[in-house]
């Protein structure tokens, strides 16, 4: 079994070593011309202008989490769809309950006007 | 290619389903209502379906859903708690959500999420199932704790629920993690089997996962969130968490002690009770002095968590027996309490300070007798609920050869009885406050009939002990 894991581990270090080699070879063989204007945000550009550190309006969020829900639904649905002649009576009957339960809750966002762009 | 579908028997499952049901109508209902009145009793409704079905559904222990949950007299137990324990905090919340008409629907509906979660939790034979009906109900919880959205402390109670449970359930399914490495099962009984010579990976997993539980019942020193969720959150909401998820942190925690750890007792047995000692006083200590009465119940509910530790930590028949009955009689008088903190809160300040206590037993004689009851059996004092809980669970420490445990379990009791009887001294001994402003107790009938059910249970559980404790006994018949 700790041999098992052992492997895990000897596949980590691996990974770990391919982009550390990388940069340490660009490190060592890049030229080194540093300057002031090379350690600013922006090499071109604006410097803005007051704290960068404001708040976004991120009303989307509602969209997004009502597109997450019914985006995982249709996964499920896709292979009960397949596999729909096969299933018996209790596949269509589960198909059908799980789709009722996401039926309440769009009624639920669309009465709560999540739909609605404020 | 044939598709066979697993054998699906969802009949055992009934009662947490009826409840998904109410609770699914309840937000689409609450909608298209007007009058918001009445969700609760529908609710309350399906509540009582539910434990009606969990009541007549004798299907003899059996496993289901692919041996992931036990259908067993213990699961029927916890359920039963769960239910009585939602059923009273509807009534506790009706008044509130009156004056919080815009979010009754989803207040009652989480509610009823929450004791799904918790019912799955007593029936979850599988540390995947513990996990999934484990978040049900916390998440649940979140959102009830910050649910007093006019109070700045509900939503820091909520957010540091939140983040302190996300890091809890990591190191939960870390655990789970580790356990499954170490046995190759996730399933209890599984894990017991394979549990001999597994060392330390094995003993690493059950460490974490022991964390996990310890952080949902609020053992020390994993309680720090307690005292300030409790404190923030709606005091109906504050009840029922502090009966709920303890009974059902406790009814996973005993089950997987008592099927995956059964052959390794000697190693966690000790652990458990220096746990139990560490969360008693540790508890008790930090309640004597404490200025808001939600905040010492707080406290006062952690030791509780450790008394009833105790019972686990014997690890015999008695302890499991001893446990169940003990979260049945905690559940009846600490939401009584609280129920009577919801009585006399300020509207809207969601906290009642111990000099607002002061001379109550003046202007409202029958609620402050209530609240002694309260506090005597929390307290310990025979002949009430809390004197059994507490005699059965000690009673198995020394069965199990750990007297010293049962003798430092009667000493925190004596310390507790401090500031229990301080509750009843400042509302029967001082003077009332000048400036007390009067606060609405008349013309709440809903709130008066939770806190009758609840003083009768705490009279009657200690009245006639026995055959409460017979039924805890018949629970303990744990299905692997």
């Amino acid at each position: 079994m700790l041999k098992q894991f052992g492997f895990l581990g000897v596949h980590a270090i691996i990974a770990l070593s391919v982009p550390l080699l990388g940069i340490v070879a660009a490190w060592l063989l890049r030229p080194k011309k540093p300057y002031p204007l090379k350690k600013t945000t922006y090499e071109c550009g604006m410097e803005t202008i007051g704290d960068t550190w404001v708040q976004f309006k991120a009303q989307y969020y509602l969209f997004a989490l009502i597109f997450v829900l019914f985006d995982v639904e249709a996964v499920f649905l896709f292979p009960w769809a397949v596999a729909y002649n096969k299933l018996t009576l209790f596949g269509l009957v589960e198909g059908i309950l799980f789709v009722l339960i996401l039926f309440a809750g769009l009624i639920y966002a669309w009465k709560r006007n999540a739909l609605e762009w404020q | 290619m044939t598709i066979t579908l697993p054998s699906i028997s969802l009949l055992p499952y009934l009662p947490e389903i009826v409840l998904l049901i109410t609770a699914l109508l309840v937000l689409v209902i609450d909608t298209f209502a007007g009058e918001k009145r009445w969700l609760v009793w529908l609710a309350l409704l399906g509540t009582i379906v539910a434990g009606v079905t969990t009541w007549s559904l004798s299907l003899g222990p059996t496993l289901y859903l692919q041996d992931m949950l036990a259908a067993d007299p213990y699961a029927l137990f916890i359920d039963m708690v769960v239910l009585i324990i939602t059923a009273i905090s509807l009534l506790l919340a009706y008044d509130w959500l009156n004056s919080h008409a815009h979010q009754q629907g989803e207040y009652v509906a989480l509610l009823l999420f929450s004791a799904v979660g918790m019912m799955t939790m007593g029936a979850a034979t599988n540390v995947i199932t513990i996990f999934v009906a484990l978040e049900i109900l916390s998440l649940s919880l979140y959102v009830l704790t910050g649910f007093a959205r006019e109070r700045l402390t509900s939503g820091e109670a909520a957010l540091k629920y939140f983040l302190l449970g996300a890091f809890a359930s990591a190191f939960f399914l870390y655990g789970v993690a580790l356990l499954y490495g170490a046995t190759g099962h996730f399933d209890l009984v599984g894990i017991g089997k394979n549990m001999a010579g597994t060392g330390l990976m094995a003993a690493a997993g059950v460490a974490l996962l022991l964390v996990g539980f310890s952080f949902k019942v609020a053992l020390a020193p994993f309680h720090m969130w307690t005292p300030d969720v409790y404190q923030g959150a709606p005091t109906s909401v504050t009840a029922f968490m502090s009966v709920g998820a303890k009974a059902a942190g406790f009814a996973a925690f005993l089950r997987f002690f008592h099927v995956a750890l059964a052959g390794s007792y000697a190693t966690w047995g000790p652990a458990l009770a220096a746990l139990a000692v560490l969360t008693m006083t540790w508890g008790n200590l930090a309640a004597l002095n404490q200025e808001s009465v939600k905040r010492m119940l707080a406290y006062s509910s952690i030791a509780h968590a450790g008394y009833a530790l105790v019972g686990l930590a014997a690890g015999n028949a008695l302890g499991m027996s001893g446990l169940l009955f003990y979260l049945l009689a905690y559940a009846f008088m600490n939401l009584g309490a609280f129920g009577v903190i919801i009585m006399l809160e300020k509207k809207g300040s969601g906290d009642l300070s111990m000099s607002a206590l002061r001379g109550t037993a003046r202007e409202h004689p029958l609620l402050a007798a209530t609240m002694a009851v309260f506090m005597f059996s929390l307290a310990g004092v025979p002949p009430l609920a809390g004197f059994f809980g507490k005699f059965y669970v000690f009673g198995a420490a020394v069965k199990a050869n750990m007297t010293w445990l049962a003798i430092v379990g009667i000493i925190n009791s004596a310390i507790s009885a401090y500031y229990y009887l301080r509750v009843s001294v400042l509302m029967y001994m001082v003077e009332p406050d000048e400036n007390t402003t009067d606060v609405a107790t008349n013309n709440r009938p809903v709130l008066a009939f939770a806190l009758l059910v609840a003083l009768v249970f705490v009279i009657g559980i200690g009245l006639w002990p026995g055959i409460w404790m017979q039924m805890a006994q018949q629970a303990a018949a744990l299905l692997g």
